[in-house]
C-alpha cells in the first residue's frame, strides 16, 4: 500500500494519530505510556535503520544524537520559553513553541551528525563503530559537565507535552520520509553505497555524500525522537542516553532485519512492549518476581540465537525488488 | 588527427618502492577500440584505476577529453564520461538486475531528494522515464526478462554482460572493460567479441580492453599496447605486436610455442 500511495498512508497515518492523540485523555494512561514509548522507539530504530541497514554504515551513537536533540529541546522550552512567551501562554501558542524546540533539537543533532559522520568516512565497519560510540561517550561526558544543563543529575521538571499525537506523527513522518527517499532512483545511491562502494564510485555515485546524507538525516530524527523523549519521562539525564540505549535501538534494527523499514517497526513495537511483558508477569505473583530482572539476559540470548539462526533479521524478506518493501 | 579522448602522458606511479607503471604514453581516440595486454603484474589493473581515478599518478597527467583528471574522484570522472567493470565482476548484490542498471542511470537524473518526497506527477513521470531507459538498454543485451531476478543470482556470462550494461547506463564516452573474458569458454568468447565490437557501433564510444586472452584481443582491438613490468613495451596493430620479438619474449613466447 505504501509503495503505490505514499502520500495517502502519510494522511491516513497522521489522521489516525491525531485521533490518537484526541482520545488520549481517555485512555488508560499506562497503555498511553507504552504507546509513546513505541512510537518514539519506532522514529529511534527507522532512522538508525537509514544509517545501519539501508546505507550499511554501523553507528553505534544513535543514543548520541538522541541526549543532543533531547537536551536542545528541553532548553528551549525550560529556559528559552519564558522569555519568549507572554506568561500564561494559550495551549495553542506553547504547542507551537513545543514543534520549535523539537525542530531546534533535531537540527542541532543533525549537525552534530554531520559532525560525526564527514571525519569518519574514511572508516569502514569496526572502525566506524568505534568513532560513533566514542561520540556517544565523549557526548554523555558533555553534558554531565556542564553545571547549567544540570551536570550529572541532568533536567528535572520538563513541561510534559509530548502526547500520543506528537509521537505518532513523528514516527510517522520518519517513516515517510526515509522509504520514500530509499526507494526512488536517488536513493538506489544509498543501497548502492551499502553493497559495494568501489563499484557504485564508478558508478558515479558520491557515496561520501550519501553516507553524510544518511548520518544527518538519521541524527535529525534521533535528536527530535529525544525532545519528545525529554518531554514525556519529564526527565533527562546524561546516563539515560548512555551506550545501552543505543545498543538497544541497534537490537530493534537487527531482529527487525537491517535494511527493511517494515521490519524494523514491528521489531521496535515488540521489543518495548518485551519488558512491559516481562513486568506484568514478575507482578502476578511473588514465585514469578525473579523473572522482571530477566530482561538483559532475554535480550542477549534473543540477540544470539538470532544471529545464529535468522542473521538476515526475523522479518527479513528478500530486499532489491523494484517493488521493494518499505 | 583530431584531439584524442584520453591521453597519458609520462605515468608513473608508485607504491612505495614498487614503480608499477613507468613512464606509460598512452592515446585513445573517440570512438576507437584500443587493447592493453601484458602479462600478470604487469600493471594492466593500475593503469585502469589511474584512468578512473582511483590511484593518483605519482608523475604524468593524464587528460580526458580535453581536461585533466587529477584530483577527480572516481564518481565525478565517471560523470564527465569514463565507465568501468571490473575483472572480480562488482555488481550490487543485494539489488536485482533492473536496480542495478536504474543505480548507475541516476548519475544524469537530476529529479533527486525533494520530488521523491513530494511523489507528485514529475517524480511518477521521471521515474517511468528511467524505469523506459533501463529497459531499452536491458532489452537491447537481452537481459529484460531478467529484470526481477537478483543480480547475483545469474549464471556467470549474463553477469558480465549485466556489468557491461551497467557501466554504460552511465552513458560514457570511454569504457573502460577489465578482462571480460577472463573465466569464460570459446562460445562465450566468441560472443563477448561480436558483444564488444556492437557496443563499439552502437553507441559510438572509445573501449580500452585489458585482457589475457589473445585470441579476443587480437580479434577485435585496431591497436594493442603491451605493458611488461610497467612498461610499455610494444604499440601498433595486431600483426604488428604480434611480430614484435620483445613482446613474444615478455608474453606471447609460450602461447605460440606449438603443443
Amino acid at each position: 500500500m505504501f509503495q503505490s500511495r505514499p502520500r495517502t498512508f502519510l494522511l491516513a497515518a497522521l489522521a489516525l494519530s491525531a485521533v490518537l492523540g484526541g482520545i488520549q485523555g481517555r485512555m488508560d494512561s499506562y497503555y498511553v505510556d507504552v504507546l509513546i514509548r513505541i512510537g518514539i522507539n519506532i522514529t529511534l530504530a527507522v532512522s538508525l535503520n537509514l544509517i545501519n541497514g539501508h546505507t550499511g554504515q554501523f553507528s553505534l551513537g544513535h543514543a548520541g544524537f538522541m541526549a543532543v536533540g533531547a537536551y536542545t529541546a528541553a532548553a528551549m522550552t525550560m529556559f528559552a520559553g519564558p522569555h519568549v512567551l507572554p506568561a500564561n501562554a494559550p495551549m495553542l501558542l506553547s504547542m507551537l513553541w513545543f514543534l520549535i524546540s523539537l525542530m531546534a533539537g533535531g537540527l542541532v543533532a543533525a549537525a552534530a551528525g554531520v559532525f560525526v559522520g564527514a571525519p569518519s568516512l574514511r572508516l569502514k565497519g569496526d572502525y566506524l563503530a568505534i568513532v560513533t560510540l566514542g561520540f556517544g561517550q565523549i557526548i554523555s561526558v558533555i553534558f554531565r559537565n556542564i553545571p547549567s544543563l544540570g551536570g550529572a543529575l541532568g533536567l528535572n521538571n520538563l513541561p510534559a507535552f509530548t502526547n500520543l499525537f506528537w509521537v505518532f506523527a513523528t514516527a510517522t513522518i520518519t517513516v515517510y520520509v526515509i522509504s520514500t527517499m530509499v526507494n526512488s532512483t536517488y536513493g538506489r545511491g544509498f543501497l548502492a553505497t551499502h553493497d559495494d562502494e568501489v563499484a557504485a564510485e564508478a558508478m558515479g555515485i558520491n557515496t561520501t555524500r550519501y553516507k553524510i546524507v544518511a548520518f544527518v538525516i538519521g541524527a535529525f530524527f534521533a535528536g527530535i525522537a529525544g525532545g519528545l523523549f525529554g518531554h514525556f519521562n519529564l526527565t533527562i539525564n546524561p546516563k539515560g542516553f548512555d551506550f545501552n540505549r543505543s545498543i538497544e535501538i541497534v537490537v530493534m534494527v537487527i531482529v527487525g532485519g537491517m535494511g527493511n523499514t517494515a521490519g524494523v517497526i514491528v521489531a521496535a513495537a515488540l521489543l518495548t512492549l518485551l519488558p512491559e511483558g516481562l513486568r506484568t508477569l514478575a507482578g502476578m505473583s511473588d514465585s514469578l518476581r525473579w523473572i522482571g530482572g530477566m530482561r538483559p539476559l532475554l535480550y542477549s540470548i534473543l540477540l544470539i540465537c538470532l544471529m545464529l539462526l535468522r542473521p538476515q533479521g526475523l522479518f527479513s524478506w528478500r530486499r532489491g525488488s523494484s517493488k521493494a518493501a518499505i | 588527427m583530431s584531439t584524442p579522448l584520453l591521453q597519458l602522458e609520462k605515468v608513473t606511479i608508485r607504491f612505495g618502492g614498487l614503480t608499477a607503471v613507468s613512464e606509460l604514453n598512452l592515446q585513445i581516440g573517440q570512438n576507437e577500440l584500443t587493447g592493453l595486454i601484458g602479462p600478470n603484474g604487469a600493471g594492466k589493473t593500475t593503469v585502469f584505476n589511474l584512468i578512473t581515478g582511483v590511484y593518483q599518478p605519482t608523475a604524468g597527467t593524464i587528460t580526458f577529453s580535453g581536461a585533466a583528471t587529477a584530483r577527480q574522484k572516481s564518481f565525478q570522472l565517471t560523470k564527465r564520461g569514463i565507465a568501468r567493470t571490473f575483472q572480480n565482476i562488482r555488481l550490487f548484490p543485494s539489488m536485482n538486475v533492473f536496480d542495478n542498471v536504474r543505480t548507475a542511470l541516476q548519475l544524469h537524473r537530476d529529479h533527486g531528494v525533494r520530488n521523491a518526497l513530494w511523489r507528485g506527477r514529475s517524480f511518477s513521470n521521471a521515474e517511468k522515464e528511467v524505469e523506459t531507459q533501463v529497459m531499452e538498454l536491458l532489452e537491447i543485451f537481452n537481459l529484460g526478462r531478467m529484470r526481477e531476478e537478483p543480480a547475483k543470482s545469474l549464471p556467470y556470462g549474463d553477469q558480465r554482460r549485466l556489468e557491461i550494461v551497467r557501466a554504460l547506463a552511465t552513458k560514457p564516452k570511454l569504457l573502460l572493460l577489465d578482462e571480460p573474458a577472463a573465466g569464460m569458454n570459446p562460445t562465450e568468447k566468441g560472443e563477448l567479441t561480436k558483444l564488444i565490437r556492437f557496443i563499439k557501433e552502437k553507441f559510438q564510444i572509445a573501449v580500452l580492453l585489458v585482457e589475457h586472452d589473445m585470441q579476443v584481443v587480437m580479434g577485435i582491438c585496431e591497436r594493442i599496447a603491451v605493458l611488461d613490468y610497467g612498461v610499455k613495451i610494444a604499440e601498433g596493430t595486431a600483426a604488428e605486436v604480434r611480430s614484435n620479438p620483445k613482446v613474444i619474449e615478455a608474453y606471447l613466447g609460450e602461447e605460440t610455442k606449438p603443443g
